[in-house]
């Protein structure tokens, strides 16, 4: 059984099943209601910045894996939905503190509808900006994209340094604090799924047919530059929506934090990850954000400060033992598959249910 | 299908599981060791990054104080330790960083950031969990305004903007000043509007008020403006870039009255940009390595002997910072966070080597300036003008 990108085995894993996801939330949530007191507020942050980069990284492997268009204009986006989200949220806070709640209770569901209506708003911008920039950039290729969505990315970072509304070069602060973990991690899997549906529909082999030969492609028929619009305005949206999870959660935006290095950023997690595996973004934005923070006693104990160099380094061993990427065009399910597979040949069929998958 | 999902369910419970441990492993590696001996103190700084030699300034100057502090027998009887962390300059890494401080090393208080945008992102974590933190160089005057342990030792913005009318007026003895402002930058707007609110308190006049946007080269136009009016010096609150230019064009325009400005000016590329066009202009700054003073003297060969170099304004700061802290600490009637607290808040003509700083009701410092002379590649000190 090959695993060709263009035929993606489907997963049976029970992942098509909207259960899945709907009980994946659920579970988030309680894990809100019930246990995130207990966790250390350390701990928590990394988390809660595991799952945001998660929420980039996978929205970034849509443009750049799925469709093969190398953007790095992503922070970019990051900082129009957060902004946007952040904006709203001060001037509906400041009109009605009520929002935030007493201090001991904390914001109720009106900050919940706030927020989510912030970040929807934020998202909407990003696309809209995405739309903007991928009409007229995407009829080049390559190298040429790459500088253009990055000159794009400076081009934001340059207006937000100069808007006045929200704080300029000095960053914007005093932002509400509506992120919590129940948020970030629905918003982390709504865009899982979400994006993993698109590239197993139709419509996403439009994408894959995209990257894997635009002329062919084109020649069946495939309307290349609207797919790739499509693909750019559905990233940014999500990169707007963690864009407004990161300023509720940190409180503080500075145009600095959406320099070219963090798109850099997003762009090593999608590459690390394997372009075109929705895993591999999720678990490299995990890896890379624990490794980060993992690496800390190393300084404090050496009193060096060497932290960034061994995490480069460690990029580099990676990259060359898995030049793909940790999973290449893999997902989850592929690896469960062919470790189905393995299991059978091993114990030969007794296992009734592998059939049935493997014949379908 | 029920079997399978269960399968997956475990292996993945099994993965999830060796993740957390892994995790969990790496970052515990060296817990806290809380012993009854010592205070621990956290310091976020930019280490690494493009600010990185402002952050490892601000922990040299750091690390000196303790060493002296802890030469002479500590606080209370125990010794201070330093625990710092590097933010990369990022405002997110930053908070992570004063949150493990809080929270993982039990920090008594905290020193640090350097940069605003640092300090307004650590500030209401700080806020959150009730421990004094004290920014040695963050200017921005929202910092304080997070919470009322939020502190810092430097003066902020509109105070060089009054430094610098009161020495126009009274050391200069002029009476017609030119303002050439950058509108794109607070800080430059924040130090014009001062100085031209005290400057004709002072019975002084504001012959002009021209502006720039920082980024521009040509000012051509705005200095012929100025030029007509004849003032008898130009305040030019901007960054060393533009000034640089600014004094070599208002030259070939001929005009030969002085420049005067803040500590945005305070870098050697002034006079690399300038070249002799700003030799006498002078500029409102934290520090003088020129300052007769003996505490000032004494820090320097110190530093000197420690780290080779001669220092700059920000480890001088970092210094003041933690020399504060500690001052504090052994006023304070016990190490409990309120009571650091307020023996920081009520903290009174401390003279440390930025000047007399005394902390106001908005937990700023209320402390002197020194005024620089551009002088032939050197900055020359001048004066020291108290608030």
């Amino acid at each position: 059984m090959t695993t060709h990108p263009l035929t993606h085995p489907q997963s049976k894993t029970g992942l098509q099943s909207l259960w899945v996801w709907i009980a994946a939330v659920a579970v988030v949530w309680i894990f809100q209601f019930f246990f995130v007191g207990y966790v250390d507020p350390y701990y928590f942050s990394i988390v809660m910045y595991s799952g945001i980069n998660a929420t980039l990284a996978v929205s970034l492997n849509l443009v750049n894996g799925f469709t093969g268009q190398f953007s790095m204009g992503h922070a970019g986006f990051m900082s129009v939905g957060g902004y946007v989200s952040a904006l709203t949220t001060s001037l509906v806070v400041a009109k009605y503190p009520g929002i935030m709640g007493v201090d001991a209770g904390g914001p109720g569901i009106e900050g919940a509808i706030l927020l989510v209506g912030a970040l929807f708003l934020g998202g909407l911008v990003a696309s809209l900006a995405g739309f903007l920039v991928g009409l007229p950039s995407l009829r080049l290729k390559g190298d040429y994209l790459a500088i253009v969505t990055l000159g794009f990315g400076e081009i934001i970072r340059v207006i937000v340094l100069n808007l006045n509304v929200v704080g300029g070069a000095r960053g914007m602060a005093n932002i509400p604090a509506l992120t919590n973990f129940g948020w970030v991690f629905s918003v982390c899997i709504f865009t899982v799924f979400t994006i993993w549906r698109i590239v197993n529909s139709a419509h996403g082999r439009r994408f894959l047919s995209v990257r894997e030969d635009e002329i062919a492609a084109e020649a069946m028929g495939v309307n290349t530059t609207a797919v790739k619009v499509r693909a750019f305005v559905m990233g940014a949206f999500f990169a707007g929506v963690a864009g407004g999870l990161f300023a509720h959660y940190l409180r503080y935006l500075n145009p600095q934090t959406f320099d070219f290095n963090r798109s850099f950023e997003i762009v090593i997690m999608v590459v690390l990850g394997g372009m075109g595996s929705i895993t591999g973004s999720v678990l490299a934005a995990l890896l890379l954000t624990v490794l980060k923070e993992a690496l800390r006693p190393l300084q404090e104990i050496t009193r060096l400060d060497f932290r960034m160099v061994i995490y480069s380094l460690m990029l580099i061993i990676l990259m060359l033992n898995k030049p793909n990427g940790l999973m290449g065009t893999r997902e989850i399910s592929d690896v469960y598959q062919s470790f189905r597979e393995k299991l059978r040949v091993r114990f030969g069929a007794n296992q009734g249910s592998d059939q049935k998958g493997a014949k379908k | 299908m029920q079997l399978v999902f269960t399968n997956s369910l475990r292996r993945h419970l099994i993965k999830l599981s060796i993740a957390a441990t892994l995790v969990v492993a790496l970052t515990s590696c060296k817990k806290p060791v809380a012993i009854d001996s010592e205070i621990v103190i956290g310091e976020v700084g930019s280490m690494t990054g493009s600010e990185a030699t402002f952050g490892t300034s601000t922990h040299n100057g750091i690390e000196l104080a303790v060493k002296q502090i802890n030469a002479v027998g500590g606080v209370k009887g125990k010794k201070l330790r330093i625990v710092s962390l590097d933010d990369q300059g990022k405002p997110e890494e930053a908070a992570t960083a004063v949150t493990k401080l809080i929270t993982q090393d039990k920090v008594t208080a905290i020193l640090g950031e350097v940069a605003s945008s640092r300090s307004l992102a650590m500030a209401p974590i700080a806020q959150q969990y009730k421990i004094p933190m004290i920014t040695p160089s963050s200017t921005n005057p929202k910092v304080t305004e997070q919470g009322d342990h939020i502190f810092r030792v430097c003066f902020i913005d509109p105070f060089q903007g009054t430094v610098m009318a009161k020495f126009a007026l009274e050391t200069l003895k002029l009476k017609k000043v030119a303002i050439l402002r950058d509108v794109k930058n607070d800080y430059s707007v924040g130090l014009a509007d001062y100085f031209t609110e005290t400057f004709k308190k002072g019975g002084g006049e504001i012959v002009v008020d021209q502006s720039y946007s920082a980024g521009e080269s040509d000012f051509k136009s705005q200095l012929t403006a100025i030029r007509g009016k004849a003032p008898e010096a130009i305040f030019v609150p901007g960054y060393y870039t533009e000034v640089g230019l600014i004094a070599r064009q208002a030259k070939e325009l001929q005009i030969n009255a002085p420049l005067l400005g803040g500590d945005g000016w305070d870098s050697p590329k002034l006079k690399e940009i300038g070249q002799d066009a700003i030799n006498g202009s002078y500029f409102s700054n934290h520090y003088s390595e020129e300052d007769k003073s003996p505490n000032v003297q004494d820090f320097i060969s110190k530093y000197k002997e420690a780290f080779g170099v001669v220092p700059d304004g920000l480890a001088a700061m970092g210094y003041d910072a933690a020399k504060v802290l500690a001052d504090a600490m052994t006023r304070a009637p016990s190490l409990a966070s309120k009571d650091i607290r307020d023996a920081i808040a009520a903290t009174k003509d401390y003279s440390g080597v930025t000047g007399k700083i005394t902390i106001d009701a908005m937990r700023n410092a209320v402390k002197s300036a020194v005024v620089l002379k551009v002088d032939g590649g050197v900055f020359k000190y001048q004066t020291t003008i108290n608030p």
